[in-house]
């Protein structure tokens, strides 16, 4: 046998099954059921945005690592989720152009720029959001009636909402706002209830349904992909707070992004801590963050901004929250 | 009882089920080849040999000694005549000087071996005396010579003697049938260390994924009042000596400090048999046990070897290779050597040969790290492996020491968790070395 046939490398021999792409296919698997809800919720339109959203992801990538003589990494299928979070973080009647633009700010501005997978410090997906609805509020802020999930509901609980003006339908939070605004507390039925948890809501595409968003994130803590501290630190904290602020929590947890944002963008490992304190104080920071926009900022909704704050703290809370050493350091 | 750990880890797939149910097999050295006796199996200062070259020596006899404080004597493995004296390579991949020894295949013994065996009225000083002339030293991979280990010193109070049984390492297996073929002989060397200590207490420690070996060391030492058997959760490095120190008394050895200074000894099961056979039989280290494991070989199994034998040979004895391996590795698959050439002979510290497939042996591409925070999730050490990688990538020696590189075990955890496949723990490895050298010329 000739011995120089023999591979010769630094330990350990063995690695474990997990790659990056596998952490994406189950970031895609968990995300799947909240956008067939939307899809169903919101017709093929909805269908359609999360398509356009994938799509110029992938194209962006490819080609900015191609124009700047990269190695293309699509096949990572980190572009892919970013598209699946951004256009989920989209009303279904966005205009077709509005995908296209969000993915080039996404990918091109907030990820290569700064280096590519693993080097952004802020959400892509969410900076694409934030800078859409700074650049287009009328066309981020045009939710419709979701109906297809308005006829289901009503077919089984019997709760539906009459169909009313399709092009301009307020949120959940829309509708908690205007009503604290007007000096009084709303009180939701178990009818708003039931739709806010099956997602007989106005909102973007994702963001409505929280029963298949909960079922996502616990397919992701079960694969072990995200640890329970970000996702629960932060739906606790904005549970407690909106109680403390005379809000009615149990309904405030589920209406909105929070569910999106805190299973799913509030965990993106480029932008948040990779310490166990760390991602507790990212939870519990961007619960604080995301109540008190709700309660007094001027937007109803405060998930994407709570997140993009805190991702700007992550690199100082990671410098913090260093584990403590076994045997103390020297 | 509730089985003891230590915090974070990884679960490595241990692919024991190759071997662990074969008992071992004893393989002699052929009869006219040659022995190779590196100088240096151990930590610690080479030996010099003692016999020249045409002389003829005994099965037994001491071939090599060093004067330094830390190193331990070498004796031959068979009789013979000494061949040559020359430079030979290591397992560790190192060049060494090595005494080279045709097997005449009489294994005529030294006359003295086996005559001393009143073991039972040996002081403390004559056991570890025993020990270092037999040239015991850590068998499970390190080689620190066992007599030093013993003999802490009279400021160092000993209250835990903690045979490592874990044998977390996937693969391995000589510690768990050592454990079930030697059950009295583990015990009764356990008891022999305790005559040094006869205050401290003995623990015989073993993960649960070999519930027959507890079973059975559990029923050897029932009665011996200062001997327990305790159960570790199957985890890896749980057979590290400071993760084991952890799990079975949870004192944490400091940074830069030792077993002995928490109060603690850890010796590998097979060290312990070496030492029962150096005290109650007086027969020095002449053969150790190891495992012969991996996709490639056709008949994997525990092999009881000769010092000396060649890895080439022993794989031969046993039939060969199923299909051409692609990676030989000496040790196991998370801390052990890959070798470039099966010429190499075996030592003190040989603990197993895997040979690994084409497919086993795949090396995935590195790519970016991409922050999933995974490797700070299971740094038995606390670390921060990819905060170090940067430190590595960035060349600042500083940052690495001042995150604490030098406390890194070199498990390998990192790496092994690693989704993008960053070679973490080579990194930081080699980092540690460089830091080291220039602490060291400061």
């Amino acid at each position: 046998m000739d011995n120089s046939k023999f591979i010769v490398s630094s330990t350990p021999h063995i690695r474990s099954k997990d790659s990056t792409s596998t952490i994406m296919r189950d970031v895609i698997i968990a995300l799947t059921p909240a956008a067939l809800m939307g899809i169903w919720a919101f017709g093929l339109k909805a269908l359609l945005i999360i398509a356009i959203s994938i799509a110029s992801c992938i194209c962006f990538e490819a080609l900015f690592q191609k124009i700047t003589k990269q190695k293309i990494t699509v096949c990572d299928l980190s572009a892919v989720v970013t598209g699946l979070l951004l256009a989920m973080n989209l009303p279904a009647s966005s205009p077709w152009w509005l995908p296209i633009v969000g993915g080039f700010f996404a990918i091109v501005v907030a990820k290569q720029l700064f280096g590519g997978i693993g080097q952004n410090f802020i959400n892509p997906a969410l900076a694409a959001r934030a800078f859409l609805l700074a650049s287009y509020p009328t066309d981020m802020t045009a939710f419709t009636q979701p109906e297809g999930m308005n006829s289901f509901m009503s077919s089984i609980f019997g709760v539906s909402t009459p169909i009313v003006d399709t092009t301009s339908y307020a949120t959940p939070l829309a509708v908690v706002k205007s009503a604290s605004a007007a000096g009084n507390s709303f009180s939701p039925q178990s009818g708003d209830f039931l739709n806010a948890i099956f997602g007989n809501v106005g909102g973007c595409i994702g963001e409505t349904c929280a029963i298949a968003l909960i079922i996502g994130g616990i397919y992701l803590l079960v694969r072990k992909v995200i640890s329970w501290r970000i996702p629960v630190t932060y739906i606790a904290t904005v549970f407690i707070l909106t109680w403390a602020f005379g809000r009615v929590p149990y309904y405030e947890i589920f209406i909105g992004g929070l569910m999106l944002g805190a299973f799913f963008m509030a965990t993106d490992y480029s932008s948040s801590p990779v310490t166990p304190v760390g991602q507790i104080i990212m939870g519990i920071g961007c619960g604080i963050l995301t109540s008190l926009i709700r309660v007094y900022g001027g937007y109803p909704e405060g998930v994407s901004y709570s997140i993009l704050i805190m991702n700007l703290a992550v690199p100082l809370i990671d410098r913090y929250t260093k584990p403590r050493i076994f045997g103390g350091g020297k | 009882m509730k089985a003891l750990t230590f915090k974070r880890g990884v679960h490595p797939p241990d692919s024991k089920e190759l071997t662990n149910k074969k008992p071992i097999e004893i393989l002699m050295p052929k009869e006219g080849a040659d022995i190779v006796v590196p100088m240096s199996q151990h930590i610690g200062a080479p030996c010099e040999p003692i016999v020249s070259k045409g002389d003829r020596v005994l099965l037994g006899q001491k071939i090599a000694e060093s004067q330094a404080f830390v190193s331990a004597p070498i004796h031959s493995s068979v009789s013979g005549v000494v061949k040559e004296i020359k430079q030979v390579l290591t397992p560790g991949g190192a060049m060494s000087n090595a005494i080279i020894i045709t097997n005449d295949g009489k294994y005529e013994e030294d006359p003295s071996l086996g005559k001393d065996t009143d073991y039972k009225n040996f002081s403390k000083e004559k056991i570890i005396e025993k020990v270092h002339n037999a040239g015991i030293v850590g068998l499970g991979g390190a080689g620190f010579p066992t007599h030093i280990k013993l003999n802490p010193g009279p400021d160092k109070k000993i209250d835990s003697i903690i045979v490592n049984a874990a044998e977390c390492e996937p693969y391995l297996t000589t510690d768990h049938r050592v454990l079930l073929e030697k059950t009295d002989r583990v015990v009764k060397g356990l008891e022999i260390v305790l005559k040094i200590h006869p205050n401290a207490h003995g623990y015989i420690a073993i993960e649960n994924n070999k519930p027959d070996a507890i079973e059975a060391l559990t029923r050897a030492a029932n009665g011996i009042s200062n001997i327990s058997v305790v159960t570790l959760q199957k985890k890896y490095p749980q057979g590290s000596e400071k993760q084991l120190i952890y799990a079975v008394t949870k004192r944490e050895v400091p940074s830069g400090k030792l077993p002995a200074d928490v109060g603690c000894i850890v010796d590998n099961v097979d060290t312990i048999l070496a030492i029962e056979r150096a005290v109650v039989k007086d027969r020095p280290l002449m053969r150790r046990i190891i495992t012969l494991t991996g996709g490639a070989v056709k008949n994997p199994g525990n092999y009881q070897v000769r010092l000396g034998m060649s890895f080439r040979e022993l794989i031969e004895m046993t039939g060969g290779f199923k299909e051409e391996p692609a990676k030989v590795i000496s040790g196991g698959p998370m801390m052990g050597v890959a070798l470039y050439s099966l010429d190499v002979p075996l030592i003190k510290t040989s603990s197993a040969i895997l040979c690994l497939t084409k497919e086993e042996a795949e090396l995935p591409e590195e790519s970016n790290c991409i922050r999933c925070g995974k490797c700070v999730g299971v740094c038995p050490m606390g670390l921060m492996p990819l905060e170090l990688n940067g430190d590595v990538l960035a060349n600042d020696y500083e940052a690495f020491d001042k995150n604490h590189g030098l406390d890194c075990i070199e498990c390998g955890s990192c790496s092994y968790v690693c989704p993008a496949k960053r070679h973490l723990a080579q990194s930081i490895r080699v980092t540690k070395r460089a830091v080291m050298a220039m602490k060291k010329k400061k």
